[in-house]
């Protein structure tokens, strides 16, 4: 089958800026080892040259730290820097650049709000509404919170096929509700969650949203200007970028009214030896010297998505999901978790009969095919699930067909070995 | 599977001796062999164990693997032991691979059987992240030694104890 033709992509152009993904694994003496296929992209993203080289150039030609020395290597590094700010701006729609803040990943921007903002305004008996599919990250932040300040946490249920009851919604949103935190797409079940409708019902109840983009943004159109987000959060690493950077975005009076959340250098106007005064907006929230090279190589990930175009990504994701489905359906024995392709990013969660997920990762690997195998940083929504563990199949717009159907073929070859007798 | 009767050989012994029974034709650190994927999918005493007096269970969080260790004790010997559990392969046929070691066996050589031992009783080779599935039920067996279970005998109606309350490996 060679659907390459149909593809909008040019897909075998675009793995040649990716040095990573013409990886050649397992070879040894007298064997010519198998070919690297990436599917394990939820957990992060490879990166293409364009990004690498646009850090080294920063490092080579124009590196020094940024907003402090009156020097001219200085004030190049600090341009790359806010410019950066201004291409993630941009890219999410942002209607000003001072409302994104540079962090060091979607979880401690969540960290950020849940501290800053959550201790200024949390009180005993309020209520923090999450979902049963949240990450590890969009969960653990709000629970200390909630043990700081005496506020409740509450989880919003599922469906049986992996979306959110928005049914029981408004039954969750009560006055007591102060803030529900959401994930823009699962990063188990893929499912895309509808952020707009969310967001307008809970602040129809009188409660703010933080959205939980990291698995959105890199995947699909975001404009949080028009979704009318409160807060929103997401990484660097799983869009191309480097590790190290995040950002957290979030309306301009909520942030202005919210005390710092770290101390230190760049976040304050001024000293004394009796207090301090914080800084404006974003310095605010940058204590420290900011992840200065990630940021700019974040803003090089940013062209290089928009050069290949975020809807023809989400179209190419949504093809390989409709052939994943269709070929783990053909081998048999699998249980799918999470909705429909038509309903959901390129996540493809699943059980094999039998066969414990981590042994079909291990098993997949000897084929070259990298998948990820456990509870996904989310075990409340695995407990939901009634299972320990699921095997999960990710896709970016560099992966291929012929990666799906390798798949299909090495998951077959995983049914032999464990059904002997 | 039947019952094994009681051991006088050391356990070090019974490994070396299943070394040399099992030089593989597979390459040698072959994770899914024959003999693992026997014991996984026809483990040795999976279940619960007849008069048990000790039990422990231990979890590997991280991915979800748990194995359960029931054994029956009586004067300083492992009478009978069962694992129930779920997980992948390695945990689950490291266990059975275990219990059925330690059936019959003395507690001062149970707790003399370290993980490395453990780790090579279990043959394959693992990469550090897999050993602590092969070593779950290793450690929930050193724990279980020293867990009595907290309720005394059940009584029946005829005031008898319940059956499998003797052990014949014992006696």
């Amino acid at each position: 089958m060679t659907t390459a033709t149909k593809d909008q992509l040019d897909v075998e152009r675009i793995r040649a800026d990716f040095p990573i993904l013409a990886t050649i694994l397992h070879a040894k003496a007298g064997t010519a080892g198998v070919p690297l296929a990436y599917l394990d992209n939820a957990a992060t993203t490879q990166r293409p040259r364009q990004v690498v080289q646009s850090m080294v150039d920063v490092y080579e030609k124009h590196y020094a730290n940024v907003h402090r020395g009156i020097h001219w290597l200085s004030d190049q590094s600090t341009d790359l820097f806010e410019e950066a700010r201004g291409k993630v701006a941009a890219f999410i729609g942002s209607a000003s650049i001072e409302q994104v803040i540079f962090t060091h990943g979607a979880t401690e921007s969540i960290n950020l709000v849940a501290r800053s903002w959550g201790d200024a305004n949390l009180k005993s008996g309020d209520e923090i509404l999450l979902t049963e599919m949240e990450h590890h990250a969009n969960i653990v932040p709000w629970q200390q919170a909630a043990e700081r300040t005496g506020a409740s946490v509450r989880f919003l249920p599922i469906t049986e096929d992996g979306r959110l009851a928005l049914e029981k919604l408004d039954e969750y949103l009560t006055p007591r509700t102060k803030l529900v935190a959401v994930a823009a797409v699962s990063n188990v079940l893929g499912t895309i969650n509808p952020v707009q409708e969310i967001i307008a019902r809970a602040h129809a109840a009188g409660a703010l949203v933080m959205v939980d983009a990291a698995q959105s943004v890199p995947h699909t159109k975001t404009d949080v200007t028009a979704l009318d987000a409160d807060f929103l959060a997401f990484s660097g690493h799983k869009m191309l970028g480097p590790t190290g950077v995040g950002i957290l975005y979030g309306k301009r009076e909520l942030l202005e009214a919210m005390p710092p959340f770290m101390g230190g250098g760049s976040m304050i106007r001024r000293v004394t030896t009796s207090g301090f005064e914080p800084a404006e907006l974003p310095a605010r929230f940058e204590a420290g010297t900011p992840p200065i090279v990630p940021a700019i190589g974040l803003g090089a990930a940013i062209d290089y998505l928009n050069t290949i175009g975020i809807d023809a990504i989400h179209a190419h994701e949504l093809r390989l999901t409709r052939l994943a489905h269709e070929v783990l359906t053909a081998v048999g024995g699998v249980r799918f978790l999470g909705p429909d392709p038509e309903h959901k990013s390129g996540i493809v969660s699943f059980t094999l009969e039998k066969v414990h997920a981590h042994d079909i990762a291990q098993l997949l690997d000897r084929q070259g095919i990298a998948v990820r195998a456990g509870h996904h940083c989310a075990m409340p929504l695995h407990k939901r699930l009634g299972i320990a563990a699921s095997s999960r199949v990710s896709f970016y717009f560099y992966n291929t067909v012929e990666e799906v159907e390798r798949l299909g073929r090495a998951l077959e070859e995983i049914k032999r070995i464990f059904r002997r007798k | 599977m039947t019952r094994v009767p009681f051991r006088t050989e050391p356990i070090l012994t019974v490994l070396a001796q299943h070394a040399l029974q099992v030089a593989m034709p597979l390459e040698e650190d072959e994770l899914y062999q024959e003999r693992i994927l026997d014991h996984y999918e026809e483990p040795y005493h999976r279940g619960a164990c007849p008069g048990a007096t000790h039990a422990h269970e231990e979890d590997n969080p991280l991915c979800g693997d748990v194995v359960r260790v029931e054994l029956a004790i009586d004067d300083g010997k492992i009478c009978d032991a069962y694992f129930s559990g779920d997980g992948c392969c390695i945990s689950q046929a490291s266990a059975s691979m275990l219990i059925e070691q330690i059936c019959g066996r003395r507690l001062d050589e149970v707790t003399a059987f370290t993980g490395a031992d453990m780790l090579q009783l279990f043959g394959a080779k693992l990469t550090p992240n897999r050993q602590k599935c092969c070593l779950l039920c290793w450690r929930a067996l050193q724990s279980a030694i020293y867990s009595p279970i907290a309720v005394g005998p059940v009584e029946t109606e005829s005031g008898e104890q319940p059956a499998g309350g003797s052990h014949d490996n014992c006696h």
